[in-house]
């Protein structure tokens, strides 16, 4: 049997419930599909106030950006239906999907269709990587802030990006003690007030520094640090060791794209996006027509970002399936321009030189 | 214990149901709203699963369903995504060793 | 040295506060030294004292005349990168955000920590506010030694090892 949806949005997190939102404000209706039993993605496990303005929710904790997004789709229970802890398996040309819950496997004929999915994160090579104990930053946030465990008591951060300086800012709060954060560049990553805020506590956070090896048995029990010279070579004789039972890999994100893939849309590798990236038209749509691809599975930015490309996303899909929102034009003006303020200081450079890149592509083809 | 009691910002203070189940044999417990992966961090396994190939150990990397590294054999289903599943009472969690067999639906 | 190590230049620092005249009333210090997209400062302001203008990734400009000290932007900074300053006849009253436990409490001496994370002294807790508008993070108003002006950013429980 199949089931028949209009428009699926795939991912209920900062971009997938925006589109939802904007989509039913429009009149559409929706199916929201989340493999996680929370709804939200990796907004719940955000505690620090968000940047931005007041349009993005600015200076709200980002648990608290997820209840509100979480009530605004919710505002429309004849419009938005809900599948959470079901995982899209199969996305196919003829926009048919497949979904698994549980044990359930369902069909789903749609007629267009948003991929949300986000990102995953990186992972980076060095001796003893796999060892248990050795986690993606954003996999401790979720642990401590989510489900209230701690990941060890003794950490090092490895990366100084956004991720990293909030993550470290967060285990102290858990009471997790941060012995340093080292980053291969020469300079810190992130936001310089997270990177001060860290440096008050007492943490290091040391440059041109990368993670060697890990030691231990069935764990981790101590990692070797290497300082780098100018061309990212190690430097030998600046080994150190330090005693840990735990290590944070926070070296960026890629784009997940698994299913934009399997559809068969154009993809393109944009390294200033976080890997393979969809081609796009200005309203989100892939090289397939009704099928859109927003937030970080289109590109990796700050989630204010996948916050209105999910209401660009939502209103443009709606449209297209008839549902034109009573305010479309300025709230697709104001929208853009949100976005383009977003990207446009000395943090959105990478943004702004990927998407050239990707721009680029849309003409040749 | 890995479990946070007190935070300037989050409310870990409230009761939590009690969930049993056990781990390798033994008999241990959780609370409602844990995933599997997060009671057995409280209880201080990191270990999860081996490697195929070279039977290393692993634990989880990603903790929302991405990496497969929390893979586990969970009431003899194998390669359940330890990470996003919500603990039950009287599941039987056990580390996997191997690719994960066939298995009849329930 | 805040590209390198996260903590600024005391020049940096000294190029955000008011002259010590200004100072006998309680002023706010932006420690805002890149451009990022972010403007809560700005809009949280009751006084408009605090100008970002519309794109939000100029670093604030703190109108002196206008700002009263409140403290509103203290705890609506995302980057914790405000405290409010008020140069008494010996010592030097802040208010500073504080987001961790345990709360502290009127009548108690803490460590002075400055912008490296180094004890640099005492600071007496005067009042711990926590009111549902501040979402959590406390406001602490402390007292320090008049030398510590420009290096007094935090406090630290003189428990924590």
């Amino acid at each position: 049997m199949i089931l028949n949806r209009d428009l699926v949005i795939i991912g209920a997190g900062p971009s997938g419930l925006c589109a939802a939102k904007m989509a039913a404000e429009a009149g559409q209706k929706v199916l929201l599909i989340d493999r996680n039993p929370q709804l939200g993605g990796q907004l719940i496990k955000q505690t620090h106030m968000f940047f931005g303005s007041e349009k993005q929710y600015a200076k709200t904790r980002g648990f608290d950006i997820a209840k509100k997004l979480i009530d605004d789709v919710k505002k429309y229970p004849d419009l938005v239906e809900i599948w959470d802890n079901s995982t899209v398996v199969g996305l196919y040309s003829d926009k048919v999907l497949t979904v698994l819950t549980g044990e359930t496997y369902r069909k789903v004929q749609a007629k267009a269709i948003i991929v949300a999915t986000g990102a995953s994160e990186k992972v980076l090579a060095f001796e003893n990587n796999d060892l248990p104990g050795i986690y993606g930053a954003g996999a401790v946030q979720t642990l401590m802030n989510v489900y209230g465990v701690k990941p060890g008591e003794k950490i090092v951060m490895v990366g100084s990006g956004n991720i990293g300086l909030i993550v470290s800012y967060q285990l102290m709060q858990a009471g997790v003690k941060v012995l340093a954060v080292i980053e291969a560049a020469k300079v810190i990553g992130g936001y310089k007030v997270h990177a001060s805020k860290l440096r008050r506590l007492g943490v290091d956070i040391i440059t041109s520094c990368t993670i060697k090896k890990a030691i231990g048995k069935d764990k981790v029990e101590k990692i070797v640090t290497v300082r780098l010279n100018e061309k990212w070579e190690e430097i030998p004789g600046t080994e150190k060791e330090y005693e840990v039972d735990a290590v944070c890999i926070a070296v960026g994100l890629s784009p997940l794209t698994n299913l934009l893939a399997m559809i068969g849309c154009e993809l393109k590798y944009v390294g200033e996006l976080g890997g393979l990236v969809p081609v796009l038209s200005k309203d989100y749509e892939t090289t397939i027509e009704g099928v859109y691809a927003c937030g970080d599975a289109s590109g990796i930015e700050e989630a204010s970002s996948a916050m209105v490309e999910g209401y660009i996303t939502g209103l443009a899909a709606a449209k297209k399936l008839g549902k034109v929102h009573p305010q479309y034009d300025e709230l697709m003006v104001d929208l853009r321009k949100q976005l383009d303020i977003l990207r446009s200081g000395p943090f959105g450079e990478k943004i702004r030189k990927g998407l050239a890149k990707l721009e680029g592509v849309k003409e040749v083809c | 214990m890995m479990r946070i009691k007190e935070h300037p910002i989050l409310d870990f203070s409230k009761e939590r149901k009690i969930i049993r189940f056990t781990f390798n044999g033994q008999e241990v417990y959780g609370y409602e709203g844990d995933t599997i992966a997060s009671a057995l961090s409280a209880l201080g396994v990191k270990e999860f699963s081996v490697s195929i190939k070279h039977k290393r150990p692993r634990g989880f990397y990603c903790a929302i369903g991405n990496c497969s590294s929390c893979h586990m054999i969970v009431d003899g289903v194998p390669n359940v995504k330890t990470c996003i599943t919500l603990l039950k009472e009287g599941m039987k969690v056990e580390t996997q060793t191997n690719k994960g067999e066939l298995y009849d639906l329930k | 040295m805040l590209n390198q190590y996260g903590y600024p230049s005391p020049e940096q620092v000294k190029s955000k506060f008011p002259s010590l005249e200004i100072l006998v009333k309680p002023k706010a210090i932006v420690e805002c030294y890149e451009k990022i997209p972010c403007n809560p400062c700005s809009t949280s302001c009751p006084f408009k004292a605090i100008t970002i203008g519309e794109d939000i990734n100029n670093t604030p400009v703190v109108d002196f005349d206008k700002c009263t000290g409140c403290g509103i932007c203290v705890y609506s900074c995302p980057g914790l990168a405000i405290t409010v300053c008020e140069v008494l006849e010996d010592k030097v009253r802040f208010k500073i955000p504080y987001e961790f436990l345990p709360i502290p409490k009127q009548g108690e001496l803490w460590h002075a920590v400055n912008r490296k994370g180094e004890v640099i002294g005492e600071a007496y807790i005067e009042k711990v506010t926590l009111t549902p508008r501040q979402d959590k993070t406390q406001l602490v108003q402390v007292l320090v030694d008049k030398e510590l002006l420009y290096e007094f950013v935090t406090i630290r429980s003189q428990d924590y090892e």
